[in-house]
């Protein structure tokens, strides 16, 4: 029954994380948008798992245990702790308004559903139809990053641009070689590291983790 | 048309009369008890009712005849919506009228009436009122399109009682477009029927009122029915729910019996229902006004996701 | 193999023994001892290339070409010399209470382990491994540029995470697709990011997929190379960092981001068999050359101003490689060549000159020729190398690639001539003002150590005039063997 249903609770699980990826980018407070991506990595987690069952490659196991690891577990917890310093609780502010953002967001899920297509009609993979999905995710978590001015949610966007990207592995080609996803894995995990670092300095310098405040090196 | 389908009919109409205040009424039972307020009997909304219909009903001297029939249009708009949608059965006489897109219509029929009736006595509540309603409306009414269309992608069909037939006897299919549009219908459900989040039913603050205060004017039978149509709406939106993601138990034939064994599982889909209603209400804090918008466009555009997945995942 | 463990390990160890030693007196000759030592390890590695042949390592994870071993070679030099150049620079930095202990350490260990990453990214033949060395000297520059916790630095550094960390993501969904055109071809094992196997099958990978993934590799690594317009990283983080790390950053990182996309482009080409590729790069290169030299004209900042030019001069490398052919190849062999010596030469005698000045203000550095000739004749003949004054190095390839230019895309050819007339201009018009001039600071009154500036002007200048055989040789494999 389950191998059966299989494509689809993959597809599920994929549009779960694009339903999160929207939620992410409307959403106002700053632990939510924590919680809101350790539900996405879990999803993730989920999707891992079931493919990894149905095509009986245990790669996939390792690779959601990975994930589980990191974005589920440690990188939250760190993120809660940080904010929990810092008293950043709130995130008024974004560049543009957020009704605005999701249309562009409309118009982001379009392009990359159109250039997916032609892609993954050609992967013979079970979860082939998530390519388009799994670059979406990508693409509305760059525009998280872009359009918020605070340093939390830039960071939760370029974590979250990375599930979307493991996604898209797992869905065309079965999850990459174990050697490039520890890498890949270890990579983000210093990279969180420096940034928790950065913050507490930046906060230093500037009293504030208003990004648009760090605005001296401007084009003159 | 039979003698037979009439009856069924006959029954199906009088059957959500009867379930509409008692629906409400379950949910306002759950909602004080997650509050840990006493809650009021499950038959208060039949109370009320009857109270209402025995009171004399005053009218403001300068009002329209308009003022004065609008509640039955509405009334009757939101009867003919419970009678259309398959709540109990998908073969009735007047089913194959359940257009998804007729329907949308319906409801607008009623929502243009009762602003029109709140803005015909001059009042500042009321044309404030009004105004919410439309803005409400006009940003509600693409998002259940977009809700409607999704289904019906899956169906090929605009009609209720085909989309609840293709459901409920294909084999069971998970859709995950359904899981954003359905989220989407939730929101626009309680944007549509003044419920926390985007309006509260209990307040008695005038300025943030939005379905309130355009009843604010009528008393006595006028009341009464305005109250029951609400109530209707409620049930209307509920089924609507319930016959595009969990279809299964509804019958298809035309017969009272049959009508009578649906009821049971109906009755079971609407208390949860009517439980999770009360919990998100619970959970949720009043927005402000100005960010219903936001609001509704968020449930528009997951609608729009939702297409959109349908598409890429190539449903059928 | 011997000879790349050396290579490898040798940084690494740097790294670790810096980490905890990186604050003592000795520990800035600790660390031209281990650049040296990776030096010669490299010259052992290119000895063996030259004589062997390409070679293939350790289960085929690394491999080693003749392209690949000029830029090591390349890479070890710069980072020796730089090495030698920081040694005095930082001391006075230290003095001037710029640098704290930790951040010594900091430095030190970063500064090896950035060698370390890049060498593992030219040197492994895994495409997978490839992102991830790029992505692991990201985070080690990282830390590097933002050293000195000034406000300015810390922007420069933030910066530099997201629009890096954007390009390197789009990289990443690009390689996923090469895995997965990949994997139809040569099945699910971890050999198939290897670029050997994908060299030798690269006519039968889909050419839709391909085309895809090289658009998104070219966009997400070309931000490393700070391709317009994704490059607004690259003038902050090039000039708030201390000077060393500016050097190395412009001119070893930008090769490396380079050296990826030149791989890729070699696939693609087999792939698609059509020019698409080498189209894509022409135009993108022309961009960022055009806007870079009229940005730099508004410049204020010496350091802003030659990162800008760092940008041009990539665009113009990026240009060259997407005519293709033997002599444009060349061309933009020799000019990463004499690129990363002489901006490098730049920005050692421009960091030296505002460490004396005390800002990088350029209305504020006059008369540098009184304060010290070596350093004044330092930026002035830097200058006008970087600039493609002959005979120096810069005008030979700038030279091959106009004339290539001229015959086989004559309509690039009024870009790039306006492009390299206003930098010329621009530059020129400020330097000359900082050099002679009037000034009221004291000479200095013993001469820094600039030997690697001269060196660096020195080898740019030979470059200009007389390529050694052994180096024409390498660069002539490497061309025909990028192809196009």
């Amino acid at each position: 029954m389950i191998i059966k249903l299989a494509p689809q609770l993959v597809n599920l699980a994929a549009t779960l994380i694009l339903m999160l990826s929207f939620a992410m980018i409307s959403q106002r407070r700053i632990s939510s948008l924590i919680n809101l991506f350790t539900i996405q990595g879990a999803a993730l987690v989920a999707a891992s798992i079931l493919l990894g069952y149905v095509t009986h490659q245990p790669d996939l196991y390792i690779s959601a245990a990975l994930t589980l690891a990191l974005k589920v577990i440690f990188i939250p917890w760190m993120l809660h702790r940080v904010i929990r310093k810092l008293n950043v609780r709130w995130d008024v502010e974004t560049l543009i308004n957020i009704p605005t953002t999701m249309l562009v967001g409309i118009g982001l899920v379009i392009f990359s559903f159109s250039l997916a297509w032609p892609i993954s009609r050609l992967s013979h993979n079970l979860a082939g139809g998530s390519l388009g999905i799994a670059l979406a995710v990508v693409l509305l978590s760059f525009m998280m990053m872009i359009t918020r001015s605070k340093a939390v949610p830039q960071i939760i966007g370029f974590l979250s641009i990375e599930n979307g990207l493991v996604f898209a592995a797992i869905s065309v080609t079965n999850g990459m070689p174990m050697i490039v996803e520890f890498g890949v894995a270890l990579d983000l995990l210093v990279a969180v590291l420096i940034l928790g670092v950065f913050m507490f300095q930046i906060r230093e310098k500037i009293d504030s983790l208003d990004i648009h405040k760090l605005e001296a090196l401007k084009e003159d | 048309m039979s003698w037979l389908g009439l009856l069924s009919q006959l029954m199906a109409i009088v059957m959500a009369l009867l379930l509409a205040p008692l629906m409400t009424g379950w949910v306002n039972q759950w909602r004080a008890r997650l509050q840990n307020k006493s809650a009021p009997s499950l038959l208060q909304p039949y109370l009320v009712l009857h109270k209402l219909f025995n009171k004399e009903s005053v009218l403001a001297e300068h009002a329209s005849p308009l003022f004065r029939a609008a509640p039955y249009i509405v009334f009757g708009c939101m009867l003919l919506a419970c009678a259309i949608i398959p709540t109990l059965s998908t073969d009735l006489p007047l089913s194959p009228a359940a257009d998804a897109i007729a329907l949308v219509g319906l409801f607008a029929l009623a929502r243009v009436f009762i602003s029109l009736a709140a803005m015909d006595v001059g009042t500042a509540f009321g044309t404030m009122g009004a105004r919410r309603e439309m803005l409400v409306g006009f940003l509600a009414e693409p998002a259940l399109l977009m809700v409607l269309f999704c289904a019906s992608m899956v169906s090929r069909s605009t009609s209720l009682t085909t989309i609840v037939e293709t459901l409920a006897h294909r084999e069971f299919t998970i859709y995950p477009s359904f899981l954003v549009t359905g989220v989407a219908f939730t929101m626009v459900s309680l944007a549509e029927n003044a419920r926390v989040p985007v309006d509260n039913p209990e307040t008695h603050l005038e300025l943030t009122m939005i379905h309130e205060s355009m009843i604010l004017e009528y008393s006595g039978r006028h009341l009464a029915l305005l109250e029951w149509a609400a109530s209707l709406k409620l049930l209307a939106y509920s089924c609507i729910g319930l016959a595009l993601f969990f279809p299964w138990g509804i019958a298809e034939a035309n017969a009272p019996l049959a009508l009578l064994l649906a009821l049971p599982v109906l009755l079971a889909k609407l208390a949860v229902g009517g439980f999770l209603l009360a919990l998100i209400e619970t959970l949720s804090a009043k927005m402000r006004v100005f960010r219903v918008p936001e609001f509704l466009g968020s449930a528009f555009l997951l609608a729009v996701i939702g297409l959109l997945v349908n598409i890429l995942l190539g449903v059928s | 193999m011997y000879a790349l463990f050396f290579v490898l390990a040798v940084p690494l160890l740097g790294a670790a023994v810096l980490a905890f030693t990186g604050h003592r007196d000795y520990a800035r000759n600790l660390n031209v001892v281990f650049s040296l030592s990776t030096f010669l390890a490299a010259c052992w590695l290119t000895a063996e290339v030259i004589s062997g042949g390409p070679m293939l390592v350790w289960k085929q994870q690394f491999f080693i070409d003749p392209l690949n071993v000029f830029l090591v070679t390349l890479t070890c030099f710069v980072g020796l010399t730089t090495a030698i150049f920081s040694r005095p620079y930082m001391r006075v930095e230290q003095d001037l209470g710029k640098m704290t202990p930790p951040r010594m350490r900091l430095y030190h260990s970063m500064y090896q382990l950035f060698n370390f990453t890049m060498l593992l990214g030219f040197t492994t033949n895994n495409m997978g491994i490839v992102w991830v060395s790029l992505e692991a000297a990201t985070l080690t520059t990282l830390l590097l540029v933002s050293v000195y916790r000034t406000a300015a630095s810390l922007e420069a550094a933030w910066k530099y995470f997201i629009l890096c960390g954007v390009g390197i993501a789009l990289a990443l969904f690009g390689t996923v697709l090469l895995y997965m055109a990949a994997e139809k071809v040569l099945g699910p094992e971890s050999a198939t990011l290897l670029w050997t196997s994908l060299n030798a099958i690269k006519g039968d990978l889909n050419p839709s997929i391909i085309a895809i993934a090289f658009a998104f590799l070219l966009v997400g690594y070309g931000t490393k190379v700070g391709m317009v317009p994704l490059h607004s990283w690259l003038p902050d983080a090039h000039a708030e960092g201390p000077t060393p790390v500016s050097a190395v950053l412009s001119g070893l990182l930008l090769n490396m981001g380079m050296y990826a996309v030149l791989r890729v482009k070699v696939l693609t080409d087999g792939a698609l068999h059509s020019v698409m590729a080498g189209q894509l790069m022409m135009g993108f290169g022309l961009l960022s050359l055009v806007v870079a030299s009229f940005l730099l004209s508004r410049q204020k900042d010496v350091k802003r101003m030659f990162s800008y030019s760092s940008i041009e001069h990539m665009g113009l490398i990026t240009f060259a490689f997407g005519m293709g052919g033997p002599v444009a190849n060349f061309a933009g062999l020799l000019h990463m060549t004499v690129h990363s010596l002489i901006k490098s030469a730049v920005f050692f005698t421009v960091g030296q000159a505002t460490q004396k000045a005390g800002t990088q203000i350029m209305s504020e550095i006059r008369g540098l020729i009184k304060i010290n000739p070596t350093v004044g004749w330092g930026l002035m003949l830097s200058s006008m190398a970087i600039l493609g004054m002959p005979p120096f190095g810069v005008f030979a390839s700038e030279f091959l690639i106009l004339t290539t230019a001229m015959r086989e895309q004559p309509w690039a050819t009024p870009f790039l001539l306006i492009s390299l007339g206003v930098a010329f201009a621009s530059i020129l018009i400020r330097v000359l003002p900082m050099v002679y001039g009037e000034t009221s600071l004291k000479p200095l009154a013993h001469s820094p150590a600039l030997v690697p500036v001269f060196v660096h002007i020195g080898l740019g200048l030979v470059l200009g005039l007389y390529i050694p055989p052994y180096l024409n040789g390498w660069y002539v494999q490497a061309a025909l063997m990028l192809g196009g």
